[in-house]
């Protein structure tokens, strides 16, 4: 129904209403059959270990309390790195009602755009066609029921981030970004975009913040120091942990066998357990 | 089908090379700036085309701070380093209102402004147009390909580090490269090891050969290798310029060498 605008509605009403409008055009938020919480694991910036994150994030949560059940979905459609990092290939099968059953290892079932086409083909896809990639993604799965859902997403803050936040309910979001400020600037830029569509911000981590030299344990900032302490200060978030440079981390992340399970004694596994319990924590906070 | 205006903004520009990669954070806005103050140091006029409407990177690579995209007759003025204007740059980091604003954008409306950053910014004269590209292999790489096969493409240099998550990703960049007709001039290894600067030792945190073995398995020239260098890093934040500040450093002998390689060099006449 049409209301004048008459000389008494101030702007602020107007806008409201365009809002309203706006809004209707929307798609409307449904939670994924069977998915407790989601957890999205982003950063704006490319290469600073989302991913790795992700898997050990998902392998963490299922250390400190093997009670819950915990999925990992890879939503990097032109960059799947999920595979490589879980040492898992192959087509998923399907259920009768044609859904695709996710591939497991270690426990952590996992789906990914790397599953359904071959290692070396190109995603050369336009906007439209990753959102129909991402829908059977997000709604043709056979999980079970889980407790989290880790979604890993592709760098950037464009259709991907925005399809997901705007169909599936999320949780909260970890946002992942190294020292160096050319990464905090995406890093803020993906807080931003979070708030624009009303996602919590979990808090920021902050990866490979320092390497210890093997031979003689001299430590280097090779990416700077501190720079995503010092922004979660600014933006307000909580800062969820530090993640050290380490090559055993890569190394085994090359072989398909996380660190967290590969090498649970580690320091590296203990900072990724630490990140799973602080996550844990936020979601509790945001959650009520 | 264009005017003679829009054949003309890239007209004057003798080369234009991508920078891709498929893969994120693997250093293609460092290596853009890198190679293209290399350049200019070389004497040729360079210009940076930033088409990563996502994350621009550029702008504060170079230190540019937030100066007023102008219009002029043949379209938007490029935004210079100095008044030599010798190094030329557009990025929609010069566009927005705030830096930190993030641009959460569909392939449409992407795509309409990479048609505008190919065809109307007034290069003018140009030795090279570099062109920084978001990673992936989508809207943004499809537009730019597609807009500058227009006017002119020399081919794309391809970015990677070298461990595996990284290669296969690059890998399907390549395939891209070829699918749509860009010649591929080269592989750069990036953050290929790692020396201490208290024993020198080196340690391959991003593993190391990848690149090199990637360009063997595709049959692409390999261009060179350089190593991680918390001086580059560190210039990088401060915007400094790394080729004039830090000639000794490793970093900078490989990035000299990545542009007199041999088919770079042919492709480009760059150097004479």
């Amino acid at each position: 129904a049409a209301t004048q605008c008459g000389p008494s509605s101030g702007p602020s009403s107007l806008q409201d209403r365009q809002r309203e409008i706006m809004a209707r055009g929307l798609p409307k938020q449904k939670p994924i059959a069977g998915v407790g919480q989601v957890v999205v694991v982003a950063s704006g910036k490319g290469g600073v270990g989302k991913s790795t994150t992700a898997v050990n994030l998902a392998l963490g949560l299922m250390a400190i309390d093997p009670s819950k059940r915990v999925g990992l979905l890879d939503a990097d459609i032109h960059g799947p790195s999920v595979p490589k990092l879980m040492n898992l290939k192959g087509n998923p099968e399907l259920t009768e009602t044609n859904r695709m059953i996710p591939l497991t290892n270690y426990g952590l079932p996992c789906m990914s755009m790397g599953f359904l086409v071959d290692e070396e083909a190109p995603i050369v896809w336009r906007g439209l066609m990753v959102m129909s990639a991402l829908e059977k993604l997000l709604r043709q799965v056979e999980w079970g029921s889980l407790d989290y859902l880790v979604v890993d997403m592709p760098p950037g803050t464009g259709d991907v981030q925005l399809s997901i936040s705007q169909n599936v309910p999320v949780a909260g979001a970890v946002i992942v970004s190294t020292p160096q400020d050319i990464a905090l600037l995406d890093a803020r830029r993906g807080a931003e975009m979070f708030k624009k569509v009303h996602v919590p911000v979990l808090g920021l981590v902050q990866n490979m913040s320092v390497f210890q030299c093997p031979n003689c344990q001299h430590q280097t900032h090779i990416f700077g120091s501190g720079g995503a302490r010092q922004l979660a200060d600014t933006l307000g978030v909580h800062f969820l942990g530090d993640i050290p440079l380490h090559l055993n981390i890569r190394e085994m992340s090359d072989r398909g066998q996380p660190v967290v399970i590969s090498s649970p004694d580690s320091p590296e596994a203990e900072a990724y357990r630490k990140l799973a319990a602080a996550v844990l924590l936020r979601i509790q906070e945001v959650t009520v | 089908m264009g005017e003679n205006n829009s054949g003309g903004n890239l007209a004057q520009v003798r080369h234009v090379v991508l920078v891709l990669s498929g893969k994120g954070g693997v250093g293609k806005s460092t290596l853009t700036t890198e190679l293209a103050l290399a350049l200019r140091h070389a004497g040729k006029k360079v210009g940076i085309l930033d088409v990563d409407l996502c994350g621009p990177s550029i702008p504060r690579m170079l230190s540019v701070g937030r100066p007023d995209v102008h219009q002029c007759d043949g379209g938007w003025v490029p935004v210079y380093t100095d008044s030599s204007k010798s190094l030329a740059l557009m990025s929609i980091g010069f566009m927005l209102e705030n830096p930190d604003d993030a641009v959460v954008w569909r392939g449409p409306k992407k795509n309409a402004l990479i048609g505008q950053f190919v065809s109307d910014v007034a290069w003018g004269e140009l030795d090279v147009l570099l062109v920084d590209t978001p990673p992936g292999t989508s809207d943004e790489h499809l537009s730019v390909v597609e807009n500058l096969r227009k006017h002119r493409l020399d081919g794309a240099v391809l970015v990677t580090t070298p461990q595996a998550v990284s290669t296969g990703d690059v890998r399907r960049e390549i395939t891209f490269c070829k699918k749509v007709g860009v010649p591929i001039l080269g592989i750069v290894e990036n953050m290929s090891g790692f020396v201490c600067p208290h024993c020198s030792e080196c340690s391959n945190i991003f593993s190391k050969g990848g690149g090199e073995e990637l360009a063997k398995i595709t049959g692409s020239p390999f261009l060179g290798c350089v190593p991680l260098d918390p001086l580059l890093s560190s210039s990088l934040e401060g915007g400094g310029d790394f080729m004039k500040m830090f000639p000794e450093s490793a970093a900078f002998s490989a990035i000299t060498n990545i542009l007199l390689q041999g088919k770079t060099l042919t492709c480009l006449r760059m150097l004479s």
